[in-house]
């Protein structure tokens, strides 16, 4: 049977992603970013995980106005890198897991959460930097990734608790698959920032902090926080914060199936060009 | 019944909703249509016989034009849409997302790497700091 082992959860910030292109993690401005995710990048490594289930927004490159899912799984065989009008990122080509997802798919949607299926799909930074954050500049991807697509572009994006419910028919589905695989959930975005308007550059360091350790301690009770909270506390785009949630509910814990799980990293920086850097490594004991 | 919008009163903020999403339908169209190179190449070649293409209103034409990202937004355009204009431009997200706060490029920068515009004062419409 397949287990879930972790969950990671980290901001996709795409100034992040350039800066790897560029060769400028060393610059002074951004190590303290990179210096977050040494301990993450070592971590993939020993955990050797089968297939990565990642959780992010597309950001108005693989769907334009003309087709909005709430939430899409991609259950392509493999996932090309967007050109996001800088020209795509020079990272590697995204392999996905079409028996895994496509298992999923058909558990969740019977469990009343009504996904998307997508056979074709480009990927953007939305997903391809949690990766490059976690996994350096590799020639290949160290395992199969499923996308997992959230709305969060055009209010209003699914609730908190839908996503934290959700997350918790994703673990059922995953523990159903026969194959002996070491999953993992990733949940990614955030933390605060805001892109628009005379209040764009918005950061709230306690609103974080706040996010970070209930999320970790009291994910029940933070899958209750309205979206006018996000919007107001954290940004109007600090609303991607709920797709961390979709992976904190597929935890053992909250499945009443163990003991919380271990924090095995945490950290925060502000800022990454526009955004508050937010990342956490959860174990299931 | 009119549906709640509690998104109103946060300041310097425009929550991108259906109405929005309405109105801004073909400006945003027009920014995904830079996704291609080539598009992008005859955009600049000529902004506004390319925009002339598009079926957007006169007004969101020339906000375009001046690259003034608060107007777009006003008039129905989405960031992640309007970015695609920063791109084609060679701008980053930060210069973007500065061009909107009224501060020079170097002014929001300093802002963001002392930690960020603050909550305090920017919760509600009229707020007094
Ligand atoms: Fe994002």
């Amino acid at each position: 049977m397949a287990r879930i082992s972790a969950s990671v959860y980290t901001s996709h910030v795409p100034a992040v992603g350039a800066a790897i292109d560029l060769g400028k993690t060393a610059e002074p401005y951004w190590q303290p970013v990179f210096g977050g995710y040494d301990f993450s990048k070592q971590w993939l490594k020993e955990q050797k995980p089968d297939v990565i289930f990642l959780v992010y927004n597309d950001h108005a490159n693989a769907f334009s106005l003309d087709l909005i899912p709430t939430f899409a799984i991609g259950t392509a065989a493999e996932f090309a890198v967007a050109d996001e009008g800088w020209g795509p990122r020079p990272v590697p080509k995204v392999i996905g897991h079409p028996k895994l997802a496509g298992h999923i798919a058909q558990s969740v949607i019977q469990d009343d959460f009504d996904l998307t299926i997508v056979n074709k799909m480009d990927i953007d930074h939305g997903l391809t930097v949690p990766l490059s954050l976690m996994c350096g500049q590799p020639q290949a991807w160290p395992c199969p990734v499923i996308p997992f697509a959230v709305n969060v572009v055009q209010y209003p994006a699914p609730s908190g608790r839908r996503c934290y419910m959700l997350g918790k028919a994703i673990r059922k589905a995953i523990l159903s698959y026969d194959e002996p695989l070491n999953v993992q959930i990733w949940g990614t975005g955030g933390m605060s920032h805001q892109l628009q308007g005379p209040r764009a550059g918005l950061i709230n360091k306690e609103f974080d902090t706040s996010f970070l350790d209930r999320l970790i301690a009291d994910p029940e009770g933070l899958s209750k926080m309205p979206h006018i909270d996000y919007v107001r506390e954290a940004g109007s785009e600090g609303i991607e914060l709920v797709m961390w949630l979709i992976a904190r509910g597929a935890m053992d814990d909250v499945n009443g199936a163990g003991k919380p799980p271990t924090v095995r990293h945490r950290f925060y920086h502000v800022p990454a060009s526009n955004t508050a850097v937010g990342h956490l490594i959860l174990e299931n004991n | 019944m009119s549906l709640d919008k509690p998104y109103k009163d946060v300041p310097g903020t425009t929550i991108f909703d259906a109405d929005m999403s309405r109105q801004g339908y073909h400006l945003n169209q027009f920014c995904m249509s830079l996704m291609k190179a080539e598009n992008r190449a005859r955009f600049k070649a000529d902004e506004r016989a390319y925009l002339d293409e598009w079926p957007m209103t006169e007004d969101q034409k020339l906000a375009v034009l001046a690259r003034d990202l608060n107007r777009c937004i006003a008039l129905g355009g989405n960031i992640y849409f309007l970015a695609k204009i920063g791109a084609t431009d060679g701008k980053s997200f930060q210069q973007m997302a500065g061009s909107m706060t009224g501060m020079s490029e170097d002014e929001y920068r300093n802002m963001m790497v002392s930690g960020g515009r603050t909550i305090e004062g920017n919760r509600y419409t009229g707020e007094k700091k």
